[in-house]
């Protein structure tokens, strides 16, 4: 089974390699890790102390290559430590809908029942009924604002996706005669879902993991910018732009910056999701 | 007929399910609610009053009874702000996010619509490569931040358009075309890169049916093919996706309605967050699931309208 789906994941990672698009995407991301880990290297400012009174919203110079912001503020440099806020809001929503999600789609998909039908499929039709903002909205309203709130509202929202793939696949997969045959021999339910039906489920699970963070991003991005994810002294790339927008008129350099920075990275993403899709399922018509 | 009926029926113990949700919204604020509304200054006297109000005493049980007898009769509740009711409040700013849907709706299926096709129809040509470009693009550019540079263009530096505002239709359609060109165009090309992979997939899947081969083989154009034969199919599909689109838009217009100050259902939630008027939010949020619940029987019952496989599929398995 392991030298199987190692081959498979080998063969994946070939025709990943061979995606121009694909490999471009993951070097984006690459870059936003190195930025985020080695961001006080690549900076001598503190995105939040550093503020130079006499140079408030500059624009780009051979001092702040980027500008500054209405506290004197280095753009470059919160941009940089930036980074690292879009990192989290790209993992921790992500690993939060995962964790919950997919234990709960392969419970719900290998045992059905009445537990499946009726509890979990109709609370995650519920909770799809909620549009992802308003139901992020809902929770900063109630829980208050915060970076972190913000990613356990993102995560909630992107549950129903873990669990509906989840559990389709493991449904597709569970009376397959490898798992029939894992089920003679006496292997527990919990070693038949975690060691021979998830590792047939991941493949469709990184494609989601990897789109889902684009999306997080947005939407960290959209809920700092309207004022209930990252506070405004934090240097989250939203939360940059909700500077900008007071400063449209006068400085629109503000605004340019962030916006493209949040653009690259989801194209980032969203490049490697579309080269892992096709790496992973070769059947996709080109 | 029976489709329908089914249909609507498996809708309520989502509606159900959706409505507990939303009720249990105000239990998990964290300590007593009164207070939280009213703010730790409050006397108690005022805590209880609110307590009373909101119908706290009360077990959680009968509480939602009474909160789900309201709605169902079609009473949302007042505002904890001034006491206005929340049917009028989400009734004044729906029209405007009605507008924005629709109209970011029509952008992106004026985008979607030509590219999906030509990217199915030269498929690996420089114009599908030029399209799935675009379509990426679109769906990794935040739609606020194209919106702020759709500001400083066309209204800060080309003054063609205005920055912000709405201006209802009928107090001045051509205002009102003004106001909501570059919201529904911000939106409108994020959604459309969705829609144009979904098209493009679906077209390319139906040009290598059979029928179409013979369609060819027949010597019928490539349009007649393409928008007599091919099309038709192919949009079966894509009816979900815009189902699916346009309910996520009157939901998600939040944050466009906010960077162009347009006193949308969006906006009213937002405002709402910041003002802690937990009822308004706790409606709005009630009302745009209800919605989304409602806008998905209507696609499915179209696909089964527009799809006899599937409504005689449905109707026979019945």
């Amino acid at each position: 089974m392991n030298r199987k789906s190692q081959s498979v994941y080998a063969l994946a990672f070939h025709r990943f390699m061979r995606n121009k698009q694909a490999v471009l995407g993951a070097v984006i991301i690459l870059g936003l890790v190195f930025v985020a880990v080695f961001a006080p290297f690549l900076t001598h400012y503190d995105p939040i102390f550093d503020q130079d009174y006499n140079a408030v919203l500059a624009s780009p110079s051979s001092a702040h290559i980027f500008g500054t912001d209405d506290l004197g503020r280095d753009t470059f440099a919160r941009l940089v430590y930036g980074a690292r806020l879009t990192t989290a809001a790209a993992v921790l929503p992500v690993a939060f809908a995962f964790f919950v999600g997919v234990p709960i789609g392969l419970y719900s998909g290998y045992k059905g029942g009445f537990i499946d039908q009726w509890i979990i499929t109709r609370l995650v039709d519920a909770l799809q009924a909620f549009p992802s903002l308003m139901l992020a909205l809902a929770l900063a309203a109630v829980l208050g604002g915060g970076f972190l709130n913000a990613m356990l509202a993102i995560g909630i929202g992107f549950l129903p996706a873990f669990i509906r793939i989840t559990r389709g696949q493991v449904i597709a997969l569970k009376n397959q005669e490898y798992i029939l045959a894992a089920r003679s021999i006496g292997c527990s339910n919990l070693r038949i879902a975690l060691v021979h039906i998830l590792p047939n489920v991941m493949p469709t699970l990184l494609v989601q993991i990897t789109l889902a963070m684009a999306t997080a991003i947005i939407s960290e991005a959209g809920l700092s910018y309207i004022g209930v994810g990252a506070s405004p002294e934090q240097p989250s790339w939203g939360s940059l732009l909700r500077t900008a927008q007071s400063y449209l008129v006068t400085q629109p350099w503000v605004a340019a910056f962030p916006g493209l920075a949040i653009s690259l990275v989801v194209l980032g993403f969203n490049m490697m999701g579309d080269g892992l899709r096709r790496a992973l399922d070769p059947k996709i018509k080109q | 007929m029976r489709v329908i009926i089914k249909r609507i029926a498996s809708a309520i113990p989502v509606l159900a399910l959706v409505s507990i949700m939303v009720f249990l919204m105000l239990q998990l604020l964290p300590g007593d609610p009164a207070t939280v509304i009213l703010g730790e200054e409050a006397t108690p006297e005022a805590v209880e009053a609110m307590r009373e109000h909101l119908g706290l005493n009360k077990p959680l049980i009968v509480q939602y009874f009474d909160w789900i007898t309201k709605v169902l009769q079609g009473n949302l509740g007042e505002s904890l702000v001034d006491g206005t009711s929340v049917n009028q409040l989400i009734m004044e700013r729906l029209p405007a996010t009605i507008e924005l849907a629709l109209g970011s709706f029509l952008v992106a299926l004026l985008i979607a619509l030509p590219c999906g096709i030509l990217s199915a129809a030269r498929p690996n040509t420089f114009a599908d490569h030029l399209c799935s470009f675009i379509s990426m693009i679109g769906m990794s550019i935040p739609h606020f931040w194209l919106g702020m540079m759709c500001i400083i263009v066309f209204a800060v530096e080309l003054g063609v358009l205005p920055a912000s505002g709405y201006v209802p239709f009928f107090d001045d359609p051509a205002e009102n075309l003004k106001s909501i060109i570059l919201p529904v165009v911000a939106t409108g090309f994020r959604e459309s890169a969705i829609l144009m992979r979904m098209i493009r997939s679906s077209m390319l899947e139906v040009l290598q049916s059979d029928y179409i081969r013979t369609a060819k083989a027949k010597g019928l154009s490539e349009m007649t093919v393409l928008f007599g034969h091919a099309l038709k199919n192919a949009m079966i599909p894509v009816i979900t996706t815009s189902g699916i689109m346009l309910a996520g838009l009157l939901g998600g217009l939040v944050i466009t309605e906010s960077i162009f100050n347009i006193p949308g259902y969006g906006k009213l939630v937002i405002d709402s967050v910041f003002n802690r008027d937990f009822i308004t939010v706790q409606s709005a949020i009630l009302v745009s699931a209800v919605f989304v619940v409602f806008i998905n029987i209507a696609v499915d019952l179209l696909y089964a309208f527009v799809d006899p496989r599937i409504r005689l599929g449905k109707e026979g398995n019945s």
